[in-house]
């Protein structure tokens, strides 16, 4: 038996992104604040399943962006990534 | 309002012990990261304390094993809705290893290995309530649950018994972890349903 | 970028939709096909899933990521479902769920690991791992469906010949698209190949030469995907070329 690696990637967090921006995030390009590499976001590593999701870098698995959904709140934490680029009226 | 889906239960669940609010009982142990499984050899493995004043009490592996442990059998109740039973583990109290630390701290965030913290007020690792546990079910915790040794504070929700453990810092203000940070509660009592900020 | 915590209504535009049963079928010795009828379903791109979530009576809920498919047809969506037998959810759509029977799917989502027939005139290369060829299958069936003439090359590998996918689908005539598989564990009698892991060679017979710069499409467990990504990119495939999906254990 190997184990396989607990991440997933950005794809998996599809419906989570967009039902928080309102857009499909997973062509959204960003930078890791941590070693600069550029990547869309569906390549991100994907944790999901616990408390919350959480998006990391495929180059240095730093954290690039954490998401929890409350009762009342969706709380947003992208300061992992240097930038978000979206498609302009991409909808 | 959200569809009923006929004949789904999901796992089994007991009704018989006495659940906090919104919990459901699993009998199994589900695995949940926020990140990548640290590997830590127990050659390099060190468990840090830091008080407020900067003063650094340590342990090394063969320095933890040496200190008397204690093998409490607990109820855990994980924030995403499931609590297990029973769970018997082996581990240091964290009186013991805070017995000698001189501190008049407060508060208390809790490191491990990777990047992971969490908050949690100081006396509440005190008292016979913390441990810093190596061995679950007779056998070494695999490092899938946070071996080689995690935090245990089973009064509290499971996110603040960190794994991969590797200190703690002692704090006169409250500074907070990796989950409370982006809306998690500061102290997560299950039976008051302290899940997020503001519960 | 800072902290914030961000009003519930943005999360409005994608909404929970209900969807019945109409119809299921195995596909291999565990896994099935279930097909729903999803009213206000605006259809969807090949390479796009859906969340799926189910509720007790308790109210105790949770919800998985699963890829369509099928084509684009109306407010038709078929989710092939692999049994997990640990697993939560899978267990409940593949043994419980009955014709009839309403759950809830929300999406189409994800715009990244997608064919896009319109805009898309390269070849295309479908790398798949075990269930990683549902997604890959919605962009056989699609570019079947529009006659689009785009030569794909699929190379699948799987465990077993008894746990292969979409067998009759994938027996039908299908010109511009060629097919290899890898069976990992047992290949059936006189299989020219060994049975053993995706190697290099695998992916340069089965695949296309870097100079025809084509879409490579990797799905499967995220050992898989690693792995097959990581040796296109040693075969000299631009990694921009590249696109990869992981399909989880989350059962």
């Amino acid at each position: 038996m190997t184990t396989e690696p607990g991440f997933l990637d950005g794809n998996a967090a599809a419906g989570d992104l967009e039902s928080l921006f309102g857009a499909d995030m997973t062509t959204a390009a960003g930078q890791c604040q941590g070693c600069g590499l550029r990547m869309r976001l569906a390549e991100a590593h994907a944790y999901l399943g616990g408390p919350g999701t959480v998006l990391r870098c495929p180059g240095c698995e730093d954290v690039l962006l954490r998401m929890v959904r409350s009762p009342n709140h969706l709380w947003l934490d992208a300061s992992g990534l240097d930038y978000l680029r979206l498609p302009a009226a991409a909808g | 309002m959200a569809v009923i889906s006929r004949g789904f239960h999901g796992r089994a669940r007991d009704k018989g012990h006495e659940l906090p609010p919104g919990q459901y009982e699993t009998t199994g142990f589900p695995v949940l990261s926020a990140g990548p499984t640290p590997v830590v050899s127990l050659d390099d493995w060190e468990f840090t304390v830091r008080t407020e004043t900067g003063v650094r009490y340590s342990w090394n592996w063969q320095e933890l094993m040496a200190l008397p442990s204690e093998t409490p059998t607990v109820d855990i109740h994980c924030v995403t809705k499931w609590s297990k039973f029973g769970t018997r583990w082996q581990g240091v109290s964290l009186d013991v290893l805070l017995a000698d630390v001189e501190s008049g701290a407060e508060y208390a965030l809790v490191r491990s290995y990777g990047d992971y913290t969490t908050n949690l007020p100081l006396e509440d690792l005190l008292d016979g309530k913390a441990w810093v546990a190596y061995r679950f079910d007779d056998e070494e915790l695999p490092a899938e649950h946070g071996g080689p040794a995690r935090l245990l504070v089973p009064h509290l929700y499971f996110w603040k018994s960190a794994k991969w453990v590797s200190g703690i810092q002692l704090l006169d203000e409250e500074e907070q972890g990796f989950w409370e940070t982006v809306g998690y509660h500061n102290y997560g009592d299950p039976w008051r349903e302290q899940r997020y900020q503001g519960d | 970028m800072a902290r914030a915590a961000v009003p519930g209504r943005l999360g409005a535009r994608l909404r929970w939709l209900e969807a019945r049963l109409t119809g299921r079928h195995d596909e291999s010795d565990t896994a099935r096909t279930l097909v729903f009828d999803v009213p206000g379903w605006p259809g969807h791109l090949p390479g796009q899933h859906v969340d799926v979530r189910l509720t007790a009576e308790d109210g105790y809920s949770t919800q998985r990521s699963y890829s369509i498919a099928n084509a684009s047809d109306g407010e038709r969506v078929e989710l092939t479902v692999e049994r997990i037998d640990d697993g939560e959810v899978s267990p409940y759509l593949v043994d419980v769920l009955e014709v009839g029977d309403v759950i809830e799917l929300r999406g189409p989502v994800g715009g990244w690991f997608v064919w896009r027939p319109d805009e898309q005139k390269e070849p295309v290369l479908l790398v798949a791992g075990g269930s990683g060829l549902v997604p890959l299958m919605a962009m056989i069936r699609t570019r079947r469906a529009l006659g689009n003439r785009v030569p794909f090359r699929l190379v699948y590998s799987l465990r077993a010949p008894r746990s292969q996918l979409f067998v009759p689908d994938l027996r039908t005539a299908d010109p511009g698209l060629d097919r290899t598989f890898l069976y990992s564990r047992s290949a059936p009698e006189r299989w020219p190949r060994p049975p053993g892991r995706i190697t290099a060679n695998d992916l340069s017979a089965g695949g296309w030469p870097p100079d025809f710069e084509p879409a490579c499409y990797v799905c499967g467990s995220t050992g898989f995907v690693e792995t097959a990504a990581g040796l296109l990119v040693a075969l000299g495939h631009d990694p921009r070329r590249i696109r990869t999906e992981r399909f989880g254990p989350g059962g």
